[in-house]
This record gives C-alpha cells, structure tokens and sequence, in this order.
C-alpha cells in the first residue's frame, strides 16, 4: 500500500511544484520581454557577443566545478561549512608558483606534488583542528575553519606581499599535428575564443568529476566515506574506522581544491585572496548540485559560469555576481537538495 | 527594601553599577585610548544585538552586514542627500533593518531552513545587498558617502570634535538600551519562548507556541539594534561604502565577540569587545613600530589578523563556550558541587 503511494505521489506533478515552476516562466519570459530588444540585438547582427559569453561561462564554470567538488565532498562526509577551503587553494596555488618561478618546472607537473602536499595539509587539519571538535554543532565548526582561513590568508599575505603574481605558459599558442588533421590553439570553437589552459582547466574538471565518482561508487574506500556519510554510528560498528575515514576525506577534499589551484594557475593572477574569491561562488555551487553530490557540483558550477557570463551580456552595468546569488537563494528555498536532488514540497 | 530588589533582575543591577562605572572612564583616558573605549563599546553593542537572535534564537546569522549596511547607509543617504540629522537616519535604518531580517526570516523560516542551509542565507543576503549597493546610482555605488562637515554640529547632528568625548557617551548610551532590552526580553514571556523554541522547536510547537513569531521577533530586534549601531558607525568614521557597509569582514567583526566571550550569555559579547578590540590596537601598533627583537614584523600588515585567526581557532577548540561562557561554568559547577556536599553532610547526620 505504502509502496503503490509512494510511487503515485512520485509520478504524478505535484500541484505546488507545478505553481512554482510557472511562476518561474512568466518571471522568465517578463525578463526576456522587458529585455526584448537587447536580445534581439544579441541573436542578430551581435550573435558573436552571446557566443564569446557561452564560451566563456562554460570555461569558467569548468573553473567553478573544479573547485567545488573537494568542498561538496568536505560537506556531504563531514557536515563541515568549511571557510578555509580558497584559503588552502591559494596555497597550492603559491606552491605551485614557487616550483614553476624555482625549479622551472612545468605548471602543470607541480600538480603531483601540490596535490599531495594539500592531501596531507588538509588530514593534519583534520586530525588537530577538526577531529577534536566532531561533536560540536555546526557553526562552531564553521568558525573554526573561518579562523583557519584569516589565518593562512594573512599568514600568506606577510610570507609572500600583496603584489599579485603570475606564470606564463611557454607553449600558450602552438600546433599539433594529428596525421589526420592539425590541432592548433588558441581554440575556436564557432568562432569564440578559447585559450588552452583554460580549456585544460575545464577538461580536468571533467576528469575529476570522473575519478571522484568512480573512487566513491567503486572502491572499498570510497564506499567507507558512502557509509560514514549516510550514518557515522551504522558505519562503526560494521567495522569503519570513521576518524580515519574523516580525516581521509577532508585530506581527498584539499587534495582536490590542490588539483584546481594548479590547473587556474596559468591564466589567474595570484595574491593571498585569490582563492577566497572563488570560496563563495564554490558554496553556491555546492548548494545547486546538492551538498555532497560530486556530479551535482560539476553542473551546478558549469550552470553558475554560464549565468554569470549570459547575464552580464543581457543585463549590462550589474554585478555579474547579482544573478547568481539570487539563483543560490532561491536554489535554497526551492531545491535545497540540489537541483538533482528531490523538490521541496 | 529588600523584597523591591529581590523582584528586580540582578542583572540590571549589575548593569547600573558598570554604567556607572563607564561614565568615568573617559577622565583617565586620553584622544587615542577614548576611541579605542568607543570601539570596545561599539562592538559590544553590535555583538550583544547579534547575540540576541544567534545566541538566545540559535538562529546563527554569517550576514549581519546586512542590516549593518542598511543603518548606515540610511543615516548617510538622508544626512548628505536630504540634510536630515542622523537620528532620524537612525530611526529609518532600524525600521529597514528590522523589516529586512523579518522578510528573509520568514522566507528561511517559510521554507524551513535550519543548519548551513540557514547559514548561508543570511551571508547571500549581505552580499546580495552589497552588490545592489555598488551598482546604484542613488546611494553614490562604489564611491559610498562622506559625512559633510558641521560648523558648530551640536548633538543633534552626532558629530562632534575629534576627540571628544561626546562619542563615548552616545555608543555608552546605546550599549546601554541594548543591554536593557536584552534582559528585558530575555526574562520576558517571549524571551522564554524563544529559548524553548531554540532548544526544541517542536516541543515548543506542541505545547501551543507559535516558533514563527517568536523567531521573527528575535531576528527582528536584533536586526533593528544592528542598523543603530550601523548609523553610529558611519557617523564615527565619517566614511562608508558597499564592502564596509555590506562586506563579510564586518559581518566577521560583529559575531567574533560573541564568539569569544560567549554565545547565548548576556555579558559574553561585551566581555569579547573588551578583550578583542585592545589586542587588535595592541597588535597593530605592533606591526607599526615594533620593539627591536620583533624588528622584521615592521610594516607586515596581515600579522594582527593573522593572531585574529589563531586566536578564533584555539578559542573554539579549547574554550567552546567562550571566555565569559567558561567562567560562569565553572562557578555553576562549583556552586552546584558545594550544595550537593552539603546535602550528603546534612543526609549522613
């Protein structure tokens, strides 16, 4: 009977929700209307302006995912909101400055070492700061990491002056020849300009979207962090060392946000607060594709580039920043699973 | 006698006397240590507004800035554009700042959000604000305002001499009303209410309390002592603009007292103030002109703040109640052993 219910309730539009999603049309096409004529510029004689837009916010939005799939993981294991993760970025990010401006070393080679060096940043982290105060509700834990985060942003700020620093890639424009045919880069996709590191940022995205998910449905580890998640109790007494288990994942989550500082390295300007900037957009992110869902981020960041940039082009001389955190408030009331996730009723 | 005071609430006693007190501290001070006691104060109101609706509400708020910024910036807007006294500002703020902590209280409270989710709310609120407030023309956007100077300003216009004491005695006065009305509340039917609803809301619930009034209340009266303290701010500094008014860092700034003297108590913030806002003159001044084995700090910016995150980190880990929140613990503790001793004496004889 339950079961009949329940697939019923589960197949059939919910009334509220279909209010809702109509109320979100005709706000919709009352922006397109009310911008009619801009539009209309944009798909006429200016369709490269919204092009160069798509381009662009997909790019960046790869940029987004990337650093917000560690943080959704961080959440979704650890119940932690945790304010220091642009802080640690900027980290690897300095450390990968330093081996490329040092040793010469190719940007992207450094990425083994800053990801191992975060991975065990980020379990020290865990072990001492934040294993002794697991119990504790979750603004304290916030706050912790928030100090954490002022703390290695200001420690960053004397080691290193706010000058902003950059690298350069030797091979940024350059031709490869595939037999078949020639690879050359810049790429153009439709006439749109895409540089390649950042369309290597946006293919590590993707790739890493694929390894965590693969490491978290397919391996004996990865279904430990499952357990630990779903129920820290349950998963000890089947055997799981949970404190390992969190001190893992927060390690796995540094390791990540490590990977994304080497791969926006290339085309970032680097100063103590550059990764800060990107913490609040990685929370809006992480809220869109639903908090822990790895697949979820690489979405709801590609969703966010693409918002920011499109928005910018139809609504000139606002933040680019305004549409977004009104899409993450009402992502919040609306889907707070996420957009995969289930409606709120 | 004693059975008048025995009704009253010690803790207006207690804040009679420290009132008091504080109405003498600007004779044993001179310019620079009587704007830090403005600070100490400044913050202390802020934070125990803040307190009102994280502490006893357990609604914990990241975007304070939010109705921060709407205090100041309405006593800025009508002070340079219409030539209306701060005062006025003030009371236009604390209606706008508690109507906008009402309205997104009740969609988070509509929508049920509690935990990060809550959280992250009153942050995207703040920033959402900020960036509407850079972009509009009305209130000057990036550029933000300045207090215009008054020749012979007199209270009316809450602007005095640099220096003067004047300021001390306004934010005193004010430190004051927000510590009345928090005990006032807190002993009040509604006060109690609010904690029940904190501690359980669906217990709460059960026995016929209505959990959205009361939560709307508290973020209410809290939003509107915030944007006070916002027109206060503006009118001390003489400069405002969005990333002050609206930013996270005084968001951060507003809650670390509470934090660091202790959530939820009445005293904590203040404690907080008094113990966070000298360690910040004390350790920028240290980066300014550093004694001779500190010699390399000359100039470091980031090195105070950097203490400010060390500090927060050990605070949480090894005094998760606060200082204040510590210290009455252990004399609760104390207490309790000492009467539980007597009543075995009293059992064994």
């Amino acid at each position: 009977m339950t079961a009949t219910t329940a697939s019923v309730s589960g197949s059939r539009v919910d009334r509220r929700t279909a209010v809702r999603w109509a109320t979100a049309t005709i706000v919709a096409l009352a922006i397109l209307l009310l911008n009619g004529d801009r539009i209309a510029l944009l798909v006429g004689p200016n369709r490269s302006v919204l092009l160069q837009a798509t381009v662009t916010g997909l790019l960046i939005g790869g940029v987004y995912s990337l650093v917000s799939m560690g943080l959704t993981l961080i959440y979704g294991v650890l119940h932690i909101i945790n304010f220091a993760h642009g802080a640690l970025m900027t980290i690897g990010m300095y450390t990968s400055f330093l081996l490329v401006a040092r040793t010469g070393l190719d940007p992207y080679a450094s990425i083994v070492v800053v990801v191992a060096l975060l991975f065990l940043f980020g379990a020290v982290i865990q072990k001492f700061l934040l294993n002794p105060i697991m119990d504790q509700s979750l603004e304290k834990k916030l706050l912790l990491t928030l100090g954490l985060s002022i703390f290695i942003e200001n420690l960053l700020l004397v080691l290193f002056t706010p000058t902003p620093k950059a690298i350069q890639l030797p091979y940024g424009q350059g031709m490869l020849s595939l037999g078949l045919f020639d690879l050359s880069w810049p790429f153009r996709p439709f006439g749109a300009v895409a540089t390649l590191s950042r369309t290597l940022a946006f293919v590590g995205a993707l790739a890493l979207a694929g390894l965590l998910y693969l490491l978290l449905q397919r391996t004996r580890f990865g279904t430990a962090i499952r357990a630990v998640a779903d129920n820290p109790r349950g998963a000890a007494i089947v055997g799981v060392n949970v404190e390992r288990t969190y001190l893992l994942t927060f390690g796995l989550g540094t390791a990540c946000v490590g990977a994304a500082a080497t791969l926006v390295l290339p085309f970032l300007s680097l100063e103590p607060t550059t990764g800060d900037a990107f913490n609040i957009i990685a929370f809006v992110v992480v809220v869109l594709g639903g908090m822990g869902n790895v697949i979820g981020a690489l979405l709801g960041g590609i969703l966010i580039g693409l918002t920011q940039q499109i928005g910018g082009v139809v609504f000139p001389g606002q933040s680019n920043l305004l549409g977004v955190f009104i899409l993450f408030v009402l992502a919040l009331y609306l889907r707070p699973d996420g957009l995969l996730g289930k409606a709120k009723a | 006698m004693t059975r008048l005071l025995g009704r009253v609430d010690p803790n207006y006693l207690v804040l009679a006397a420290l009132a008091v007190a504080l109405l003498f501290v600007p004779f044993f001070l001179e310019g620079a240590g009587v704007e830090v006691a403005v600070r100490i104060l400044m913050f202390g109101m802020l934070a125990t507004a803040w307190n009102v609706m994280a502490g006893y509400a357990g609604l914990f708020s990241f975007g304070h800035a939010a109705y921060f910024g709407l205090g100041a910036y309405s006593g800025a807007y009508l002070l340079v554009v219409h030539g209306l006294s701060p005062w006025i500002g003030m009371v236009v703020g604390m209606v706008l700042g508690a109507a906008f902590a009402a309205m997104t209280g009740f969609l988070s409270f509509r929508y049920k959000l509690t935990g990060a989710y809550f959280v992250l709310t009153t942050f995207a609120f703040a920033e959402m604000l900020r960036l509407i407030a850079l972009n509009l023309d009305l209130v000057n956007g990036a550029v933000g305002f300045r207090v215009p100077i008054v020749r012979d300003a007199t209270i009316w216009d809450l602007q005095f001499a640099p220096g003067s004491p004047a300021y001390y005695y306004v934010i005193l006065g004010m430190l004051i009303v927000t510590l009345v009305v928090t005990i006032a509340l807190t002993r009040s039917r509604s006060g109690y209410f609010i904690v029940a609803i904190r501690d359980n809301e669906d217990a709460a619930a059960s026995l016929g309390v209505n959990p959205l009034r009361y939560k709307l209340l508290a973020v209410s009266v809290s939003g509107a002592l915030t944007a006070a303290g916002g027109t206060f701010y503006f009118q001390f500094l003489f400069f405002i603009d969005p990333p002050i008014a609206f930013g996270a860092p005084i968001s951060v700034e507003i809650l670390l007292p509470a934090i660091i003297g202790g959530m939820g108590t009445l005293w904590g913030p203040l404690v907080g103030a008094a113990l966070l806002v000298p360690l910040s003159e004390l350790t920028s001044s240290l980066v300014r002109s550093p004694p001779g084995f500190l010699g390399f700090l000359e100039g470091r910016s980031g090195v105070d703040l950097m203490l400010f995150g060390a500090l927060l980190v050990a605070i949480i880990i090894f005094l998760p109640r606060g200082v204040y929140g510590t210290i009455v613990d252990r004399i609760g503790v104390s207490k309790a052993r000492k009467r539980g001793r007597q009543r075995q004496l009293e059992g064994a004889s």
